[in-house]
């Protein structure tokens, strides 16, 4: 058993739900008992889905258990068929209705219903929603795909390729999609198919037409784009295009499978984040310590970003699904950083508390955490919530993406003249740095209330019980609260490697010129 | 089921031909009773709420709060991994380990619940049995008690049910000697139960108790000279188990409006011998605010068609308050459970054109609404932005479970809640 207060990712069966929802004339038929019906609202209202997700759950009562929920099974299964005339269907069990053996998916063989019924076997008590969405995907594109279909040549013909990941109740899914559109109307390439999002299942029959596979969302389409590549010969892409210069790698690869120019598209004169960020102005940006963690892709993608293009420090960088745990860990490498793999939030605050970071780039999970803690936060990947799902348009991917993420970061942070007048002038009574930044008061971080004294602030400090004198500790209180984290943990570690026993005004000055920069 | 008396001095449910109920099985879109946890776990202030469960229960209760409240919940979840069903571990020892783990990690829990869910009935999981032996082990300090909020056994509010019920056996008993005390069942908004206490006291009834009390460890006394009235219409295991200790039961309407506010605390003053005259003394003024707090909401509800999907079993009396003070037309009063006893009056007060149904069959339910067309359908969150994409009003069912909506002073509120959806429509102008 494992304690759990606030979970990264749903069961299993959830993550079917997403690609079921994300696509049309699919139903599916989930054994489960009265109350699994909550995961609509996630979809209604995170999402502000305008349908009902198609789901018919058989709700099965602890009267029918021994009894007849086979039967409430395949009763629910006829009537979802004959209500919904789903041009296929996908079967299977909640955490519950696994216990309980009926066999989805043999019930359903044995009813001769009136269309495909692909069956899911998705362990709920080893595995999680992203898994859960990946392996559904995948049966649905290997039980559809048309695998007779043969190509016609590439000559005389556009190059095509299908879109696989986008999702329902993806982070900025649908407004992806539409720059990656962008991408490949530039570079001359059809679009053969995207799914799951939007493709029904008379679509995924014809997934072998594309000559190639944009694998946008790994932790969805990863699975199912492995097999094509075995199926149909379909090489892969996975580029991941957030970011300016993994937007240019992608560009750079599609042209070459497709056997495009690249130019016009590397071209791109919306591309705005090389200038913002060379701009004077983001001067203070410079070496800003952020702390990275969501699902591994778009942490990868972050820490690439922080590093690269913003001129941020990546002080911490994890994700909470192990199935992508190697790609984090080689990231982590370049960053010098040890990853933080866990789906744990409470290690995870306690990994954030410890780097002391400037920004936070996380999911709604860390949104709360640097609200705790006071630190400016943004937000950069599943699970989000429902003002993660902006009425604008608001992608993550191509120029325009790095575009938003430049705005997204920056704004949450102290600008920089600003953040000079609250060095200088701390005494000043209405300037204090604890109202946070001036031009946005939404996305300042508060400081923790009185109630609750700020864990940043100990006397005695965990490292080696070096002692800071009172006039160290009200010289440290000078210090703006964005940096003073970062100046406490520093001195620390300074006077640590001294083995200063205490620290004085003079230990803390020694240690500033030590990390100068 | 039916345990409920009669008590004499009470007026005897209209004898006569029950009124129909469509019952109907099906798909039900309802929570199941672990959601209760989200407001039990701020209502209990020592007290801890341990889900003994699979992931799903846990993605349930941090999706039902809506937003995640980020305080850190007295609730969390045991998730039971592979290893546990496999018979790799023995379950009740790992559940050891997690309370013990929790214990140490939160010193201020007085009352600990082991919540027992789907799975965990499903595999037979003794939960009785583990707070027996965990018990044993941290009483005095800490009290471990059970119940079940499975969606196999409970819907929604019925998981409050359980946990009171849970509470019953815990009570202190309280002597047949001893003067006639009277008990408020049912957990209410802080500022609510506070109105009616004040209320009681005005009317010079002394011995007052609350189930849930806002300590779980400070539990009212109960016996045979224990009257009690029910604030909630959810509460059948719990009336049993305290019927079951000699309590019994006040008939009433449910404190919903000025007329079921009166109604709730008439029982109550009668049964404890309060004059007619003081007791109007005593109510007018709230009464009559009440009825003044109504009339903003009137305007734009009387003669409005009003249908509730199943969710709280708070539908009932609401049809009735929303048909008798403001004059709606209750379509279909749709509840997960009906308890005939406990709301037989609220039903005799509710027009007999409308259809009252018990259980659910989502898609012949939704039908039915398409084909009433309602100006206003209450329902749950997953139902409640489609039905607005097909051009039908709705008002979430689970805000008249999370604000104060009870007595006279709450009247204006509880009206509002369902105004505000049809004033918005017409306000809108894309």
């Amino acid at each position: 058993m494992k304690l759990s207060v606030w979970t990264y990712e749903g069961p299993p069966h959830v993550g079917a739900m997403r690609v079921a929802t994300a696509m049309e004339k699919l139903h599916y038929v989930l054994h489960a008992p009265q109350g699994d019906t909550y995961a609509d609202l996630l979809f209604t209202m995170i999402e502000r889905r305008n349908k009902r997700p198609p789901v018919t759950y058989t709700t099965f009562e602890a009267r029918d258990l021994g009894k007849d929920t086979a039967q409430l099974f395949q009763d629910a299964a006829r009537e979802a068929a004959e209500r919904f005339k789903p041009q296929a269907m996908i079967v299977g069990a909640s955490c519950t209705a696994e216990l309980i053996q009926d066999d989805p998916g043999g019930l359903s063989e044995a009813m001769d219903l009136p269309c495909p019924a692909i069956p899911l076997e998705l362990p709920s008590y080893q595995r999680k929603e992203n898994w859960g969405a990946a392996e559904t995907f995948y049966q649905i594109v290997r039980h559809l795909a048309d695998k007779d279909f043969v190509r016609t040549p590439r000559e005389g013909r556009a190059p095509r390729a299908n879109i696989l990941g986008p999702c329902a109740l993806g982070f900025r899914h649908r407004d992806d999609l539409v720059e990656i559109r962008k991408i490949l109307d530039t570079l001359g390439v059809e679009v053969n198919l995207v799914a799951p999002l939007d493709a029904t299942p008379s679509d995924i029959a014809r997934i072998g037409a594309a000559d190639f596979n944009i694998v946008l969302y790994p932790e969805i389409a990863d699975e199912a784009a492995r097999w094509l590549e075995r199926q149909f010969k379909q090489p892969a892409i996975r580029t991941i295009p957030i970011g300016v210069g993994a937007t240019r790698s992608f560009i750079a690869d599609v042209a070459e499978l497709a056997g495009a120019d690249p130019t016009p598209a590397l071209g791109d004169t919306h591309s705005r984040l090389p200038w913002w960020s060379r701009s004077v102005d983001s001067t203070y940006l410079t070496g800003k310590r952020v702390f990275i963690f969501g699902d591994a892709t778009h942490a990868v993608a972050a820490a690439r970003i922080a590093s690269e293009e913003l001129g941020f420090e990546v002080c911490g960088l994890g994700c909470y699904n192990r199935e992508f745990a190697r790609e984090v860990r080689a990231a982590a490498k370049l960053y010098n950083v040890e990853p933080l793999i866990t789906d744990d939030h409470l290690e995870v605050e306690e990994a954030i508390a410890a780097a002391a970071p400037e920004l936070v780039l996380g999911t709604q999970m860390e949104r709360h955490i640097a609200k705790r803690l006071g630190l400016a936060c943004a937000v950069i990947s599943s699970p989000v919530h429902v003002q993660d799902f902006p009425a604008r348009h608001s992608p993550q991917m191509g120029f325009e993406g790095a575009n938003v993420i430049f705005d997204t970061w920056v704004h949450p942070l102290v600008m920089g003249l600003e953040e000079h007048l609250l060095t200088m002038f701390r005494e000043d009574f209405e300037f204090s740095d604890a109202n946070g930044p001036s031009h946005h008061a939404a996305h300042a971080p508060r400081k923790p209330s009185e109630a609750q004294p700020a864990p940043e602030e100990p006397l005695v400090t965990a490292h080696d019980g070096a002692m800071w004198t009172d006039e160290a500790q009200r010289e440290l209180k000078k210090i703006p609260f964005f940096v003073r984290g970062k100046a406490r943990r520093n001195t620390e570690v300074f006077a640590a490697e001294q083995g200063r026993a205490q620290i004085d005004l003079d230990t803390l000055y020694d240690a500033k010129a030590h990390y100068a920069r | 089921m039916n345990v409920a008396t009669t008590l004499p001095g009470c007026t005897k449910p209209a004898a006569g031909p029950q009124r129909p109920v469509l019952r109907e099985r099906g798909q039900r879109e309802v929570f199941c009773g672990l959601t209760g946890i989200v407001w039990l776990h701020r209502k209990m202030q020592d007290a801890f709420f341990l889900v003994v469960g699979s992931r799903t229960c846990a993605h349930l209760l941090q999706s039902a709060a809506g937003v995640m409240i980020f305080a850190e919940p007295r609730f969390a979840t045991a998730i039971m991994e592979e290893r546990d069903l496999a018979g790799m571990v023995d379950c009740q020892d790992e559940l050891d380990r997690v309370v013990e783990r929790l214990l140490a990690r939160r010193p201020d829990i007085k009352t600990l619940f082991l919540v027992g869910s789907c799975p965990s009935e499903v595999i037979k999981l003794d939960l009785g049995k583990a707070a027996e032996r965990l018990g044993a082990r941290h009483m005095p300090d800490v009290r471990i008690l059970n119940y079940s909020g499975s969606g196999i056994e409970t819907t929604f509010t019925q998981g409050e049910d359980a946990c009171l019920a849970a509470l019953v056996p815990e009570m202190p008993p309280s002597p047949a000697d001893t003067p006639q005390e009277l008990l408020i069942v049912g957990a209410l908004p802080d500022i609510v139960e506070d109105q009616f206490l004040r209320l009681f006291d005005q009317l010079g009834i002394e011995h007052v108790g609350v189930l849930p009390a806002r300590n779980a460890r400070d539990l009212p006394a109960v016996g045979p000279n224990t009257r009690y009235l029910l604030a909630q219409p959810f509460l059948s295991e719990t009336a049993m188990a305290l019927e079951g200790r000699g309590a019994r039961r006040l008939d009433a309407l449910f404190p919903f409006g000025a007329e079921g506010t009166t109604s709730w605390l008439w029982a109550a003053a009668s049964a404890s011998g309060v004059d007619e005259a003081h007791f109007n003394a005593v109510v007018a003024a709230g009464r009559e605010r009440a009825k003044r707090a109504i009339a903003h909401a009137r305007g734009t509800l009387a003669g409005k068609r009003i249908s509730f999907l199943p969710d709280s079993q708070l539908e009932v009396p609401l049809a009735r308050f929303l048909a008798t003070e403001l004059d709606m037309e209750p379509v279909e009063v749709g509840t997960p459970y009906l308890h005939r006893a406990h709301c037989a009056r609220e039903l005799d007060l509710i027009p007999p054109s409308a259809r009252i149904s018990e259980g659910q069959h989502v898609d012949k339910q939704l039908d039915r609404v398409r084909a009433d067309r309602p100006d206003l359908t209450v329902c749950g969150l997953g139902l409640a932005n489609p039905l607005e994409a097909e051009g039908l009003s709705t008002k979430w069912a689970i805000e008249l479970v999370f604000s104060p909506i009870h007595g006279f002073d709450q009247a204006g509120d509880l009206a509002e809640l369902f105004a505000r959806p049809l004033r918005r429509r017409d306000v809108l102008e894309v």
